[in-house]
């Protein structure tokens, strides 16, 4: 069974790997730990973190995967924040954006709360969910041989992609990205449309 | 001899002028749950090849869907019943506090002559709930005065960078005799 596998990565290795190979995509974070693994991995103006709406990641990422067809989207998320959004794996799939991968640092608990457990630690298989949603590529990675072997699914293969990689909770330093929401709004936007972010 | 002609129930013409006044608007996306009220529209949305028609899950969706629009260079419309409005009322923040742009059109139920209790408490709460959230609310309860109400909705969603929601009143979209 899955879940009794062994978790032996760090979620900041996993984050830092990924986004290592990230070239011009463009990344939204879902709030909390996925956020500040993305800032710890080193800041992006490419970067759109959200620290707030909780379940909106997914979404966020599918309205500029559309409104950005030619762009790599990744959404980095964690698996309270998806679960709390589950049903956009529906909306998602139907939607089919060639160009956006969901990545999820599953370390199943609620990293900012006091470590409580999710449903994945206890049988919630959310690849699984996304393959019945529809998803054509989807997988779940427990090993840094199976995390570099899906990277190019990752940023290559025909989205809708979903990807969960299972991390452990060992505590990692808090690293803080940019918080005012109208500055990294306005950052992201001109990083992306350039002068025309300000029409 | 000509076939006899069945005379169909004339289909009211605001949806459509509805419709025109969000491409006019610019309006490259549109989300929506379903209402009967706005059936016309999303058949209008779905049939252009200029926009991208997301159907969602739920409301809130498509609050998260209007921030990733726009941080991609997209302007975008969100449609709804007034019972979904109470779904997305914590994803507002994230649209307020990106001062983000946000067009709202929610079709009203538990307001005007309703026969179903059931949806009494959140048509009448839906005004009241929008703009505890900050939202900007226009309520609009003659056709006529439709078109231009969507003109300046989206002005200041657009231009002002603000979320207005425009609440089309069940004295336009028609109550049901729930004896019939």
């Amino acid at each position: 069974m899955a879940a009794s596998k062994k978790i032996a990565m760090n979620r900041r290795d996993v984050v830092s790997r990924i986004l290592k190979d990230r070239g011009d995509a463009l990344l939204v974070t879902g709030l909390g730990s996925a956020t500040w693994d993305a800032a710890a991995a080193g800041d992006h103006r490419n970067n759109f973190y959200l620290w707030g709406g909780m379940g909106g990641a997914a979404m966020t990422g599918l309205g500029l995967a559309r409104a950005q067809p030619d762009r790599r989207v990744i959404v980095l998320t964690g698996d309270g924040e998806m679960l709390m959004g589950i049903g956009a794996l529906a909306t998602v799939s139907v939607a089919a954006p060639a160009n956006l991968a969901i990545c999820v640092i599953d370390n199943q608990h609620y990293g900012e709360t006091g470590m409580q457990e999710t449903h994945t630690g206890h049988g919630v298989d959310l690849a699984g969910m996304a393959a019945a949603a529809g998803f054509g590529t989807t997988a779940t990675v427990w090993t840094k041989k199976e995390l570099e072997g899906v990277l190019p699914t990752l940023y290559d293969a025909k989205g809708p992609v979903f990807v969960a990689v299972k991390v452990g909770t060992d505590p990692v330093p808090m690293v803080l990205p940019l918080r005012d929401g109208t500055a990294i709004r306005a950052r992201f936007r001109e990083a992306v449309l350039g002068d025309r972010a300000y029409d | 001899m000509a076939p006899t002609k069945q005379k169909k129930p004339k289909a009211p013409d605001w949806p459509d002028k509805l419709f025109r006044s969000l491409k006019e608007a610019g309006i490259a996306q549109v989300s929506y749950v379903p209402d009967a009220g706005h059936a016309q529209l999303i058949r209008s949305c779905h049939a252009d090849n200029h926009i991208k028609t997301t159907r969602l899950t739920t409301e809130e969706e498509g609050i998260a869907l209007a921030l990733g629009a726009w941080l991609g260079g997209d302007r975008s419309a969100l449609l709804m019943q007034s019972s979904g409005v109470g779904n997305c009322i914590n994803m507002l923040s994230i649209i307020q506090e990106t001062r983000s742009p946000l067009l709202m059109l929610v079709t009203m139920r538990g307001e005007w002559g309703e026969f179903n209790p059931w949806q009494i408490p959140m048509g009448q709460g839906t005004a009241k709930a929008l703009e505890d959230a900050g939202m900007i609310v226009y309520h609009v309860d003659r056709a006529e005065d439709l078109p231009e109400t969507i003109r300046a909705a989206s002005q200041i969603a657009f231009s002002a960078y603000r979320p207005v929601a425009v609440l089309i009143g069940q004295r336009i979209i028609g109550y049901k005799d729930w004896r019939k």
